[in-house]
């Protein structure tokens, strides 16, 4: 079997197309790389979602915590400090084991016991609770000058928020930001060891990869290949978030120093 | 009973794990440090690869890994004339002098050697982190602090001992904090590795129980264990938390950073 072949049956095995049984002995590098990288669609999946909705909701808890109402602050701090405090793995074993015994009461719930969204559900929690304090702590480290500027001008309320809070917020705490994106993209690795049920073999990345380490008996190969994508997926993160940032802070003088072009040096 | 001491094997995991990996971190930044490019590229490698792979892939790839390593050691040393080569399609064949532990010790050896593959697996990885903790450490000293050394007549090596190292902690600690914090949180991992912990008795103690094979028939108690489960390690996170704040002001004594200086004009 070619490998263009190959990689027709199972560039979209996770989602349920293509052929339907795995490959059973003698697996190429071809297949391997195929079917792995086929997982990471999964991931992404799990790793973007969570990111979106998790910044909104990350900008919501920074500011709950930093509000002097207490009826807002009280939990937000609490929610941030359990999610924060206790491992990514137990939130997912402990999820699901809530969410198995909660479709048992309301059996709408039925969805929430499966990865695309139970598992999407607790990454998602988890980086909001990250994130909202990495953002709180940006929140607080606001220059002073700023908002006494927005206030002399007249400038308050939601309009204050919009224009001046909330874009100095995101400048403040995107290096870390980007730091907590990379961790939540290598949390995705963990689901498939969650308990969440992978159903017709169709799995993400590290269930693939530790399937062929299992039949082989060879972690030399579905493993690096595995971090190879993993590394790739890390790469594409800090440009993309390095291109954000850099657009965060275009307003601000720029550290490179411009130099007289060559024709000007020329003729000095 | 099984289930209270594997409480004790992840506190002992992480008594050991810690210095360990803060060993490899040592020796890592001043690999990456060395003047001799060789070394150095190895330390920035190290650092760089681990980093950017999702943990549990590593945990996966390197106890099977490591493992199969110290098989075909111990095998080339006590076989040398073994004709049949060791990778027979999908197995991995050593002779049975080479097996590791020997199948015929007793229990205890073979949970010792998987615990302890999974100690190195641990340190290797968080040994990645902190050296990068460290090597910024070693870099935010004060270059003043080192021509003074030098002016005094220091070898490259006592300064380096004698003033670098005392001082880089300090610099060093939000880090090795934030490090610590993370080690704690990947210890449920083990159960991955093989060995019996927290996890694995939680899923075990948890599962439905029907009449017929147990005294104590119950339902699904899953959620309340690994709802244990996050208390402890929310305890144990916020203990850390404050040992590592006492710390702190403990180590800027007399340092020339902000904290220190705060120190001593309160102290006058």
């Amino acid at each position: 079997m070619s490998c263009a072949q190959t990689i027709q049956d199972y560039a979209l095995r996770s989602i349920g197309y293509g052929e339907r049984l795995l490959p059973r002995e003698d697996y190429t590098l071809c297949e391997q790389f195929t079917l792995i990288g086929s997982g990471m669609i999964w991931n992404v999946y799990y790793g973007l979602v969570a990111l979106l909705f998790g910044f909104f909701a990350a900008t919501g808890l920074a500011m709950a915590k930093n509000s002097t109402n207490s009826w807002l602050r009280k939990p937000a701090e609490f929610f941030i400090y359990v999610f924060r405090g206790s491992p990514l793995f137990i939130q997912f074993f402990f999820a699901y084991a809530v969410f198995l015994s909660l479709k048992q009461s309301f059996p709408i719930l039925q969805p929430l016991t499966s990865a695309w969204l139970g598992a999407t559900l607790v990454l998602f929690f988890n980086t909001a609770a990250y994130s909202a304090e990495i953002f709180y702590g940006a929140l607080r480290s606001i220059p002073k000058g700023d908002l006494e500027a927005a206030d002399a001008y007249g400038i308050t309320g939601w309009n204050r928020f919009k224009r001046i809070t909330w874009p100095t917020m995101l400048r403040l705490a995107w290096p870390s930001y980007t730091n907590e994106a990379i961790f939540l993209f290598h949390g995705t690795a963990l689901v498939s060891f969650s308990s969440f049920p992978v159903r017709g073999q169709k799995g993400d990345a590290l269930y693939y990869a530790s399937y062929f380490a299992d039949k082989t008996f060879n972690p030399f190969i579905p493993y690096p290949i595995l971090a190879f994508y993993f590394i790739l997926l890390t790469l594409m993160v800090i440009t993309v978030y390095g291109m954000i940032g850099k657009r965060l802070n275009r307003h601000l003088p720029q550290a490179t120093i411009r130099r007289p072009s060559f024709m000007r040096t020329l003729f000095r | 009973m099984a289930f209270y001491s594997s409480f004790a094997t992840v506190l002992v995991l992480l008594a050991i794990t810690a210095p360990v990996a803060l060993l490899f971190g040592f020796a890592g930044a001043t690999a990456a440090r060395s003047r001799f490019l060789p070394l150095s590229l190895l330390g920035k490698g190290y650092t760089a690869i681990v980093r950017g792979v999702p943990d549990i892939v590593f945990f996966m790839f390197f106890v099977i890994a490591l493992d199969q390593a110290f098989e075909y050691l111990r095998h080339k040393a006590k076989c040398p004339d073994w004709s049949e080569p060791i990778r027979q399609g999908n197995d991995f064949v050593v002779c049975a002098q080479a097996k590791l532990p020997l199948s015929t010790s007793p229990q205890w050896v073979h949970e010792t050697y998987g615990f302890s593959l999974a100690v190195l697996t641990f340190a290797i990885v968080f040994g990645a982190f902190a050296a990068n903790v460290l090597f910024g450490a070693m870099k935010a000293v004060p270059r003043a602090q080192l021509e003074t050394a030098e002016a005094y007549g220091m070898s490259h090596r006592q300064t380096f001992w004698r003033i670098l190292v005392p001082q880089m902690w300090v610099y060093a600690l939000p880090g090795l904090s934030n490090l610590w914090m993370i080690l704690i949180k990947a210890t449920p991992l083990l159960f991955l590795l093989g060995v019996e912990d927290i996890v694995y008795w939680a899923r075990e103690l948890g599962a439905t129980k029907s009449p017929k094979f147990s005294d104590y028939p119950h339902g699904n108690w899953h959620a309340y264990y690994f709802f244990g489960l996050l208390v402890f390690y929310l305890m144990l996170t916020s203990v850390s938390e404050r040992v590592f704040k006492r710390i702190t002001v403990r180590l800027s004594h007399g340092q020339a950073t902000a904290a220190g200086e705060a120190q001593r004009k309160a102290a006058q």
